[in-house]
């Protein structure tokens, strides 16, 4: 198991700062994916291979270009300029609108998807550097009649109101108990720390989280009613 | 015609017998004790799977085929003339389908709409956008409160002072109040201008068939949208279709069919194809509306008893290029006093417009009164609980300052210890109050179908509070059926009419509604059931899912028999929403209390808990009520310790118009919140039930500034409350 201390709220911080600073280059970005910080095992294979396998430097653009993303489990081909993001391609490309696009600068969480399992914030991702990745959006964890325990943890808590910020909340929730499965508040807090939400919905999104483990594990969830 | 009933109304400890007159075909308002079987329990929302999900549809998720994107080029400049705009290079570049110019002769806020396009991608939208040409000349512009008021300041509008025409309100006479007083205090405090940063942006999608426009539209008010857009194209409205789905928050900014609706409107019309324009975020901090700032000068006056003998208010306050930044509302109803004097004045600068947010005016003055009074109290040597106590207006908020302070554990924490380390704890009470009684307009539809499934329509919209669950809630109950055989339809001007959701009113004005329609809806059924029971259709009732003799409930028919039996396909009925009874009381009280520490090495403050006690009326789903106090509480951290529009004085362009350099209050900073709710029985309506939205929020920063004020022992009098104020209040810089 690697170190996974490093949630999705770091990398989110330092991919925007990559973004400013490299106005955009996607070689800034993937090298940032990873940051200073001990990078987990996606972010390294993200590094590793930028390009598929062909072994040869890569041009991409200006014009649209056919690139293959494996989204939800299935092999998805789609013709995207270079510089559209992964939020963009996965909304306006593939019609997978449960991501939402809500700052565009990695700073709000909405857009939070699972890169190899790890929570990424998908408007600092270019599309072209998600090739050869396991994407998994909110549409590919459950679905209104069979939905993740994550996801009816959020109904039954009620941590969601306009409902705008709940994709990413979930997913940032569903990568935390994938890698811990019984986190306390403080972990439950930090895995959310870089998701904003205006309704103020928090708190019972730590409520969530936490139920949402407990059931997962199989116990009691903490301060459930009788 | 009308009808005499009478009702038990009040709340723990006060309740009453009162008489009220109502519509004939009004059912009767629930009263103190109602025994009801769904209102009043912990529902999950039932849209929840949906948002949990990501497949609720919003504005923003609205795909058509051969969709456009439009983009909206803005003023750099905080005034100017525009001299001429040039779309000619932008209508050549590939993939560009529509140019329009906005037409104003002169811009008044860097961010004004000067021009858009609609092109095939939002990258070539936005690439369209460099390509436009327009010649500005720049004036002189002002963007600072005080700097406006000069006589020397540049004119915001030209021929109109920047200086609007005072707002007084005056009771009693203040001079002669405060040569009675023992005490006065008097001080400054000002608030920054709040953006609303709803997570979904402003923005439509627009189609037009022939001269039929259908909109989907990120509003709270989808009949002020279609009535906007119906003026501005010159069409009646029923050749306009507005449609709000979902809407990912509006928080007052949403009302009406704002510049970004009006050209998705024209590009959609120019280009001959739909076209979808949602703004980005920085468009949405700078020209979507705001809480404008404010500048209060309060004066407090008090006898030896802590008495309030006078309050007087002096208030400036800009909303850019609007107005409505009057904040006196606190002044003039959290406290009993005979002399008040309140005078407000918007002040106009060259920045972006203001909007209604979260109780407008409500906050910013609560904030500037409540810490005055603690001011106040210490001047006293009363306790700030008492001050208030003595001086409080409303019998409901007596008994929320007595609970509150038992669940906070006021006089235990006012006794601890306040510095441990270079960290210092403090506590702050704030009263609250709004008027979230709902008006009358909304006309709702109830259909029972053969199958037993009952559809409620209306035409309202959920801004997030779970409207479709509150009002499914309300027609169950009146039906007698569970929670799950009814649904609720809204967001849609092909349903009846109701209100923009604004000022805690969806609730209040639509379940009335809503349960008057169920209520007709049953009347038809209790007249099928009759014949079927063999009795008169006024001896039947419908409960537990069954329509059954009053008092024998053997004799009894299933909801679903019943419905099997419609003649039709479906049945029908409609309710309407009647003005405001006199009820029992027609104000909210509230208050909240909050405990903060401050590291006086750092200033950086953290809430670490807030007792929050609303009355709301009858609460119709408190697992929903709770995630609204949440939410007033939250963001009342963001106004008291984070955030500010700032404008850079030499470009009067904001410069902090994102999501991370605008800080609001995120999950580290949220504290333990307890809500506590005390029940009123106000026979305002048939449902009684109260807005909760604005009421929660009124009070927070208030009592988190009065809690800063008591861990460190000086006030600081101006929001945000930022490490480098707190460090210079205690001397450290």
């Amino acid at each position: 198991m690697p170190d996974n201390r490093d949630d999705g709220q770091r990398t989110r911080v330092f991919t925007r700062r990559a973004f400013i600073k490299g106005a955009g280059a996607a070689a800034a970005i993937t090298s940032f994916i990873g940051g200073p910080t001990p990078p987990s095992a996606g972010v390294t294979r993200a590094q590793s291979s930028p390009t598929p396998a062909s072994g040869a430097a890569e041009r991409l653009g200006p014009d649209a270009a056919t690139i293959v993303l494996t989204v939800n489990g299935k092999s998805r081909k789609i013709a995207v300029e270079p510089r559209v993001t992964l939020a963009e391609a996965l909304r306006d490309h593939l019609g997978l609108h449960g991501t939402k696009l809500v700052c565009d600068r990695g700073a709000c969480g909405a857009c939070t998807v699972h890169l190899d399992g790890n929570p990424v914030v998908a408007c600092m991702m270019l599309a072209a550097d998600a090739r050869g990745h396991e994407i998994v959006t909110i549409e590919g964890l459950g679905a209104p009649d069979r939905m993740h325990p994550v996801q009816s943890a959020f109904v039954e808590a009620d941590a969601l109101q306009c409902g705008f910020c709940t994709p990413g909340m979930v997913m940032s929730v569903a990568a935390l108990l994938s890698r811990n499965p019984a986190p306390d508040m403080g972990e439950v807090k930090r895995a959310v720390a870089g998701n904003i939400c205006r309704c103020g919905t928090y708190p019972h999104v730590f409520k969530a989280a936490l139920a949402a483990a407990a059931k997962m594990r199989g116990v009691k969830p903490p301060g459930e009613r009788a | 015609m009308a009808r005499n009933v009478t009702v038990r109304l009040g709340f723990e400890g006060n309740i009453s017998d009162v008489r009220l007159v109502i519509p004939d075909d009004e059912p009767t308002p629930w009263q103190w004790g109602e025994p009801l079987a769904v209102v009043g329990r912990e529902m999950a929302r039932v849209d929840g799977a949906l948002k949990a999900t990501g497949t609720a549809p919003y504005t923003y998720d609205v795909e058509l085929p051969g969709m456009l994107y439009g983009a909206i080029l803005r003023s750099p400049y905080p005034h100017a003339r525009v001299r001429s705009v040039d779309l000619s290079a932008a209508r050549r570049l590939r993939g560009v389908r529509a140019a329009i110019e906005r037409g104003e002769a002169v811009v008044r806020f860097a961010g004004q709409e000067v021009a858009a396009v609609a092109a095939v991608s939002p990258a070539i939208a936005n690439d369209a956008l460099a390509l436009i040409k327009v010649d500005y000349e720049p004036l002189p512009f002002v963007i600072d409160m005080e700097d406006a008021q000069k006589p020397s300041a540049p004119r915001v509008f030209a021929g109109r002072a920047n200086i609007g025409a005072p707002a007084v309100f005056e009771a009693g006479n203040v001079r002669d109040g405060f040569e009675r007083a023992a005490a006065i205090h008097q001080a400054v405090y000002t608030t920054p201008v709040q953006t609303h940063v709803s997570l979904e942006t402003h923005g439509a999608v627009a189609r037009w068939e022939g001269d039929q426009l259908t909109v989907w539209c990120s509003t709270q008010g989808i009949f002020t949208v279609r009535d906007d857009l119906a003026v501005l194209f010159n069409l009646p409205p029923d050749k306009v279709h507005v449609i709000t789905a979902f809407l990912g928050g509006g928080f007052g900014s949403k009302f009406g069919a704002g510049p970004e609706v009006v050209i998705a409107a024209q590009l959609a019309r120019a280009a001959g194809a739909p076209v979808k324009l949602m703004l980005p975020r920085a468009a949405e901090h700078v020209a979507t509306g705001n809480r404008p700032n404010s500048w209060q000068q309060v004066k407090l006056g008090a006898g030896r008893d802590g008495q309030l003998v006078a309050i007087e208010l002096l208030e400036r306050g800009s909303g850019g290029i609007g107005g409505g930044a009057g904040s006196a509302g606190p002044y003039r109803t959290l406290y009993r006093c005979a002399n008040i004097r309140t005078e407000e004045r918007d002040i106009y600068t060259n920045a972006g417009p203001s909007s209604p947010m979260r109780a407008p005016g409500w906050p910013q003055g609560c904030f500037a009164l409540e810490l005055a009074m603690d001011e106040l109290a210490r001047k006293l040597k009363l306790d700030r609980l008492e001050l208030r106590r003595r001086n409080n207006a409303n019998p409901v908020r007596a008994l929320e300052f007595e609970l509150g302070a038992k669940v906070f554990n006021w006089h235990e924490k006012s006794r601890a210890p306040k510095a441990l380390g270079h960290r210092r704890r403090g506590i702050g009470v704030a009263a609250a109050a709004w008027h979230g009684l709902g008006s009358a307009g909304p006309q709702a539809q109830a259909i029972a179908y053969r199958d037993g499934r009952v559809v409620i329509q209306i035409g309202t919209q959920d801004i997030g509070t779970g409207t479709r669950s509150i009002l499914a809630m309300v027609a169950a109950e009146e039906l007698g059926v569970p929670l799950r055989q009814v649904s609720a339809e809204i967001g849609d001007t092909r349903y009846l009419f109701s209100v923009p959701s604004g000022g805690s009113s969806t609730a209040p004005s639509n379940t009335p509604a809503v349960r008057q329609a169920a209520a007709h809806l049953k009347d038809k059924l209790l007249r099928i059931a009759a014949p079927m029971l063999g009795a008169d259709p006024a001896s039947l009732e419908a409960r537990d899912g069954t329509i059954r003799v009053r008092g024998q409930p053997s004799r009894a028919v299933s909801f679903a028999d019943v419905c099997r039996s419609i003649p039709a396909d479906s049945l029908c009925a409609q309710g309407e929403r009647p003005p405001n009874y006199a009820g029992f009381r027609t104000d909210q009280a509230g208050c909240q209390f909050a405990e903060v520490e401050v590291d006086v090495e750092t200033g950086a403050v953290a809430v670490l808990n807030v007792t929050a006690v609303h009355d709301a009326g009858r609460i119709i789903n408190p697992l929903t009520a709770r995630s609204q106090v949440n939410g007033g509480v939250i963001m009342g951290i963001g106004f008291a310790l984070f955030e500010e529009r700032r404008l850079d004085p030499i470009s009067g362009v904001m410069v902090n118009p994102t999501m991370d350099d605008y800080k609001l209050a995120g999950p580290l900073d949220t504290p333990e919140i307890t809500a506590l709710f005390v029940e009123v029985a106000n026979g305002v309506t048939n449902t009684g039930v109260l807005g909760l939205g604005e009421a929660v929020h009124v009070a927070t920063a208030a009592a988190i500034a009065c809690a800063v004020y008591d861990a460190i022992g000086v006030p600081v009098r101006s929001l945000p409350i930022t490490p480098d104020k707190v460090l210079a209040a205690v001397g450290k810089v």
